[in-house]
């Protein structure tokens, strides 16, 4: 069994994410772990981009930081090698198809391989463009995890029946940010997945409070929550560990008893 | 080949949240592209409203000054508007008309895009908002003005170069808030598929006319034309309808700012390399690790690291090649149309009439050069005053 598939076995998950390099690599290794050890179930890492189309301006500015910081895919991946020794929890990059593609797919995802990533989430990589990399992940086993919004409709279904690793569901229009409210019929989103799959189903976008994160892990397998840490991380910088990880905890808290 | 590209190049890189919306611009263009009463209401409001055809003027003057080839200029400054950009506005804000779109957000480079779409849109009563990088809205301050006249609200960008690749972004991200009631008019031949052959569709045109126009005057195809590439839309419209014509050079001229070997260029073609951005692949200036370049030129409208897929095709495949050009050479340009024949070009136009000006000389007599002039150079007037030192109220 997938390391991803693991996270999902017990119980709803919390899944954490940071921008790789923000403020600075030594930091984003401190936060990882902090966020393991406060009872993040799966942790996404961005690597960064010069134009994060999915983005809402928390994380873009989050990617400017790190870019700013000197960090490259090249750096990104010699620190997962290096985390990877001590965390257990599945590890995920998110990125933009360029990165990647300028990268060199077979050299990038056999990186992944070798540095220990189990999973990646390309925002600007839809169904009808899949074969761009899914060759490749599949070659070097690592997951493709694709993502469905409140615009997915009749798609739902198409997407999910060949997903693999966790679905990541959108939970509304827009891009990544913190809400507060959020309308979205996502339970109906999740019983179309459900006729067609057990992949597990986590949802993001818009989520901060303990509140929401129960709600939507209540109604999927789990929540994932990027923006609220990554302003943590923007307030504290070099600081954030403890507020971070007070904040993981608390979620963490609200998902397992939802 | 496979929908949407042009040999590997074009695409759907877009986020999953939108891929309903293009899904529906696509179906719908499919059917009223064929649809008898859209086109008619086109063609009406190209002739009625926008002033088509635009003349294919024989720029005598140049042409013996630079003693070489006879130099034909396609006017498509005399646009309402002033520039190409609004065939393909009329025709996209016509088809979110029928498809009962309310609203329409556009990008916007040097402005004149944002000006299209704000007129077509209070022309058919669209609301209209117009994405439009920072440094663009200081720097084509009457612009972001005439928009404002036109009804239209002007969003400054402020994230990333503040140009108009950020404008995309914000454009794209405004898109995947409402994609209900709102259509993205795209500004140039780039993009998810179907906006690359969309845009190229309604600007074809052009080249249709020059041919049309050029059998009358010459009773033969030119030898060059020659086109200003940013995104590539006024230069893909000047060449579609001769890409099968061997006989034709078709060339882009592509913004070299302060040279192609200085960090200040937009030259994608000369720089750049393969990648994926923007909803397609195609050739964009990056760094190795596919960070795109923050890039420059004098002109907001070929301010953009990317070229359309179809321009990289046929770069690919040899059949048009792409030149170079700095902004004091397309200075010098400027002030030499004005000069020579009285025309005020874009500074975007000022490109192509640049390398013409150099290519000119080099060929026979009875050599035929056409030199699309994408657009007039009311706006930039106050920016050439500054390159040359002069400071002028706009």
């Amino acid at each position: 069994m997938s390391r991803i598939q693991t996270a999902f076995q017990k119980g709803k998950a919390f899944i954490a994410f940071v921008t790789g390099g923000d403020p600075d690599l030594e930091t984003t290794e401190q936060l990882i772990y902090a966020m393991e050890e406060a009872g993040a179930d799966l942790i996404e890492i961005g690597i960064p981009f010069s134009d994060p189309i999915a983005e809402g301006a928390v994380i873009q500015e989050a990617n400017e930081r790190a870019l700013s910081s000197g960090c490259t895919t090249d750096t990104l991946f010699d620190l997962i090698a290096k985390v990877r020794q001590k965390v257990k929890v599945p590890l995920v990059f998110l990125t933009y198809i360029n990165p990647i593609y300028t990268y060199g797919k077979d050299r990038f995802m056999s990186k992944c391989k070798e540095s220990g990533i189990d999973g990646i989430i390309i925002p600007d990589l839809p169904y009808e463009e899949k074969d761009e990399l899914e060759p490749d992940c599949l070659r070097y086993g690592i997951d493709l995890i694709t993502l469905i919004a409140p615009t997915s409709n009749e798609r739902i279904k198409m997407i999910a029946k060949d997903a693999k690793g966790f679905i990541y569901c959108v939970s509304s229009l827009g891009v990544t940010g913190v809400r507060s409210e959020i309308n979205t019929d996502v339970d109906s989103m999740i019983s179309l997945v459900r006729e067609v799959t057990t992949t597990p189903c986590a949802v993001g976008f818009g989520i901060s409070t303990p509140d929401q994160a129960a709600k939507f892990a209540k109604a999927s397998d789990g929540a994932i929550v990027g923006s609220a840490i990554v302003k943590i991380i923007a307030q504290h910088g070099k600081d954030s560990l403890s507020y971070v990880s007070d904040y993981v905890k608390a979620m963490k808290e609200a998902v397992r008893n939802a | 080949m496979k929908k949407g590209r042009f040999g590997q190049y074009g695409g759907q890189y877009i986020p999953e949240t939108l891929m309903n919306a293009v899904q529906e611009v696509e179906k719908a263009y499919d059917y009223y592209k064929n649809d008898a009463q859209f086109n008619m209401e086109l063609e009406d409001l190209y002739k009625n409203y926008a002033g088509r055809p635009s003349r294919l003027y024989y720029a005598n003057k140049m042409t013996a000054d630079l003693g070489g080839a006879k130099i034909y200029l396609k006017r498509e400054d005399l646009n309402h508007t002033g520039s190409h950009k609004i065939n393909n506005v009329l025709g996209q804000v016509l088809l979110a008309k029928k498809m009962g779109k309310t609203r329409v957000i556009a990008e916007t480079g040097a402005g004149q895009h944002g000006v299209a779409t704000a007129t077509a849109a209070a022309l058919m009563g669209l609301t209209c908002e117009v994405f439009m990088g920072k440094e663009d809205t200081d720097r084509q301050a009457l612009n972001v003005f005439r928009m404002e006249l036109l009804g239209a609200k002007v969003h400054p960008v402020t994230s990333g170069t503040m140009t108009l690749k950020d404008a995309v972004n914000e454009t794209m991200r405004e898109w995947t808030k409402r994609v209900d009631d709102t259509l993205y008019v795209l500004g140039s031949v780039m993009g998810p598929h179907p906006f690359p052959t969309i845009v190229r569709d309604f600007q074809k045109i052009i080249s249709k006319e020059i041919k049309e126009q050029i059998l009358e005057a010459e009773g033969r195809l030119p030898d060059a034309i020659i086109a200003c590439v940013g995104g590539g839309s006024n230069a893909m419209g000047a060449f579609y309808e001769f890409i099968e014509d061997p006989s034709v050079r078709l060339i882009g001229c592509e913004a070299a700012g302060l040279g192609i070997n200085t960090p200040k260029n937009a030259a994608t073609i000369a720089n750049g390399s393969e990648g994926i951005f923007h909803g397609m692949k195609s050739i964009f200036c990056q760094d190795e690790y596919g960070q795109i370049a923050p890039v420059y030129s004098i002109s907001a409208g070929l301010d953009y690291p990317g070229i359309g897929p179809e321009h990289a095709m046929l770069y690919e495949t040899g059949r048009a090649s792409y030149v170079p050009v700095t902004d004091e050479e397309a200075v010098k340009a400027f002030e030499y149309l004005s000069r020579t024949e009285g025309i005020i070009p874009a500074i975007e136009s000022a490109h192509a009439i640049a390398y013409a000006t150099k290519l000119a000389p080099t060929l026979k007599k009875d050599a035929i050069i056409v030199i699309n002039v994408s657009g007039r150079g009311d706006k930039d007037v106050a920016a050439i005053a500054r390159y040359r030192g002069v400071n002028i109220y706009e």
